[in-house]
């Protein structure tokens, strides 16, 4: 980068004219910047408010825990935000030890050969790519090869391995990070391999690991193609239904269903609502996991 | 690790723990010794076999998508599939070509849209604001990222068509416009946070020497800071690229999922994702019509997978020149 090359300093000495007409390019710059980086984060921020507004304060428990119904007013979203965070918890169960083990192979044990490099590509192209692929390949695998139809099984499993390239890449970037004296120190006191990076690394990690278990599990939250996909739009109808087998719509599924096909008369208000609580819990998840790390990183800066 | 200097009767370099498992020629079956070994090697086989599954599942896809998708090319030419505008699989006839140029008609429109608008809020983040400002609105923009798509697309549906109604005076304003402001107010967030941190990477020597020669913030930012963050501002684009393209939920609400050739910004119309989400669920599987879709899966797989592979080459150039 030829930083000398693309300042000319004869700019600087040129008074009069040229420099005035800078100066007033950058205040233009500036107030541009300053303009439409306020603007456009209210807007969004606005947008988002909003939708709160108008559906938080008609919550309800009766809401909250109730069942949906398909003709008459009044009808509930208890089974599919119920659904939504048992099939979050069943992912994470699958994905997160997988994932996390395949990092740490990765960043301690791997060789360094051509393998290896196209294993990490192939980690990394999948992390991006298009939720709905491994929906496709979730109806293949329990719809098709199974059998067993949209279940609550299907989208977890599915939803797992939407999270592992994440997970693996996440982990193995923080395992990385961890400096090599700390390890060396650990080994030089006679610790093994599996203790240094139990006691030693893992600890250390824990902050980049902890943030991206919570970024999979906000998307995993509110993913809703794979779902749809897998475990299709309509829940069981029953509270605490932990049946692996049935129909596991969930929260952002049925608010697209409600918004797009449901016929009861109240369709708005109900996507409203179930807008407010998907945003609500996924702000939720975030601000749970992630205050301890703000102050955690907080204290060692200083 | 590697610059330890292993003791003389250890193994293999690598395996520094196993260097205390040299066994002595009495030993109980279970002393302390031989279970860390045992667990240490039940622990590296664990992690094998994890990133072997990892990598099992990934194939598994990769073949699953090409083979269910190349089934389509037994009964339909490839010359329809790619060339044909006509998609009516009532009455066979498989062309894809209205979704695949509307997957990069919407993702052109999305991209012209949010980069200026990213760039900018990267540059007012890094560069701008005080102190107090950055904390704050960091981690609402991390926030940003993390609200699902569905909401977005909920958004679009029920605030942002209205006004385009409004505005543009028409019945019906879903379409091409509609789906890519609901996707710029999507990748925004994510693109601007992973600018930010490119920009904000820039040593400060650079701007000191630039400010230096006299420059002002403008001059320092376009012609210095920019420039040398080039790299980063990249990755970020093309990750916002590969959100926007496999983007489902939220342009399904906004689209208007009609299998038509737009003509104007306001035309119904569908893209890959949104037509695979809207017929998957009512098609036979060993049918052309699940073939065909699941070659336009396919096909977005091979879009998103090569744009990564640009993103390593281009980090890989970055790293050389920084």
């Amino acid at each position: 980068m030829s930083v000398k090359r693309e300042v000319n300093p004869a700019t600087a000495y040129s008074f009069g004219k040229r420099r005035s007409s800078s100066a007033w390019m950058d205040r233009l710059f500036t107030g541009t910047v300053w303009g439409v980086g306020i603007i456009v984060i209210l807007f969004i921020v606005g947008l988002l408010f909003l939708l709160l507004q108008k559906g938080l304060p008609m919550l309800s428990w009766d809401f909250l825990y109730g069942v949906p119904s398909e003709i008459e007013e009044g009808g509930g979203i208890g089974p599919a935000l119920f659904n939504s965070f048992y099939v979050l918890i069943l992912s994470l169960l699958i994905s997160i030890p997988i994932g996390l083990a395949a990092g740490i192979y990765l960043a301690e044990f791997a060789p360094n050969n051509k393998l290896i490099e196209v294993v990490r590509i192939c980690v990394e192209g999948l992390s991006s790519v298009p939720s709905i692929i491994f929906g496709l390949f979730g109806i293949a695998l329990f719809v098709e090869y199974f059998e067993i139809g949209l279940t609550i099984l299907g989208a977890a499993v599915s939803l797992a391995f939407l999270n592992l390239p994440v997970l693996t890449r996440v982990t193995e970037e923080a395992v990385r990070a961890v400096p090599t004296e700390l390890r060396n120190g650990s080994f030089a006191l006679g610790a093994t391999h599996l203790q240094t990076i139990r006691q030693v690394v893992l600890p250390v990690a824990l902050n980049g690991i902890m943030t991206g278990i919570c970024l999979t599990a906000g998307r995993a939250f509110g993913e809703s193609a794979v779902i749809i996909l897998t475990a299709g739009v309509s829940t069981s109808g029953e509270m605490w239904d932990f049946n692996l087998l049935s129909p596991g719509g969930t929260l952002a599924v049925h608010l697209w269903y409600i918004q797009s096909e449901a016929i009861v008369p109240d369709a708005e208000q109900i996507a409203q609502k179930s807008t407010a609580v998907l945003i609500f819990v996924v702000l939720l998840i975030n601000i749970l996991f992630r205050v301890p790390l703000w102050f955690n990183s907080r204290k060692n800066q200083m | 690790m590697m610059e330890m200097n292993p003791p003389a009767n250890s193994p293999a370099p690598n395996e520094l723990g196993s260097s205390l498992g040299k066994a002595p020629e009495k030993r109980r079956r279970f002393d302390r010794k031989a279970r860390l070994r045992w667990s240490n090697r039940m622990f590296r086989i664990l992690c094998i076999g994890s990133a072997a599954f990892v990598c099992l599942v990934l194939f598994c896809i990769l073949v699953l998508m090409l083979r269910t998708g190349v089934l389509t090319f037994a009964d339909v030419s490839l010359k329809e599939f790619f060339f044909s505008t006509n998609w009516d699989p009532e009455n066979e006839h498989y062309g894809a070509l209205t979704f695949i140029l509307g997957t990069f008609a919407l993702t052109g429109l999305t991209m012209l849209m949010a980069i200026p608008l990213s760039v900018i809020i990267a540059v007012f983040l890094a560069e701008m604001t005080p102190k107090w400002l950055r904390r704050l609105l960091r981690p609402v923009l991390d926030l940003l990222v993390g609200i699902p798509s569905v909401v977005y697309g909920y958004l679009g549906l029920t605030v942002l068509i209205p006004w385009l109604r409004d505005l543009s005076g028409r019945d019906l304003a879903d379409g091409l416009l509609a789906a890519s402001i609901v996707l710029t107010i999507m990748v925004l967030p994510t693109i601007s946070r992973i600018s930010d941190d490119a920009i904000s990477a820039v040593p400060n020597k650079y701007r000191d020497a630039a400010y230096a020669l006299g420059t002002n913030r403008f001059q320092t930012i376009t012609r210095v800071v920019l420039p040398a963050a080039r790299g980063g501002i990249m990755y970020a684009v093309i990750l916002g690229m590969t959100r926007a393209i496999g983007e489902t939920m939220a342009v399904v609400m906004v689209i208007g999922n009609t299998a038509q050739l737009p003509t104007s910004l306001f035309t119904p119309t569908a893209v890959l994702t949104s037509n695979i989400v809207m017929q998957i669920s009512s098609v036979e599987f060993d049918s052309i019509w699940n073939h065909g879709l699941y070659m336009m899966g396919f096909i977005l797989l091979a879009i998103s997978i090569l744009m990564i592979v640009a993103v390593r080459m281009l980090q890989k150039r970055g790293g050389r020149h920084l």
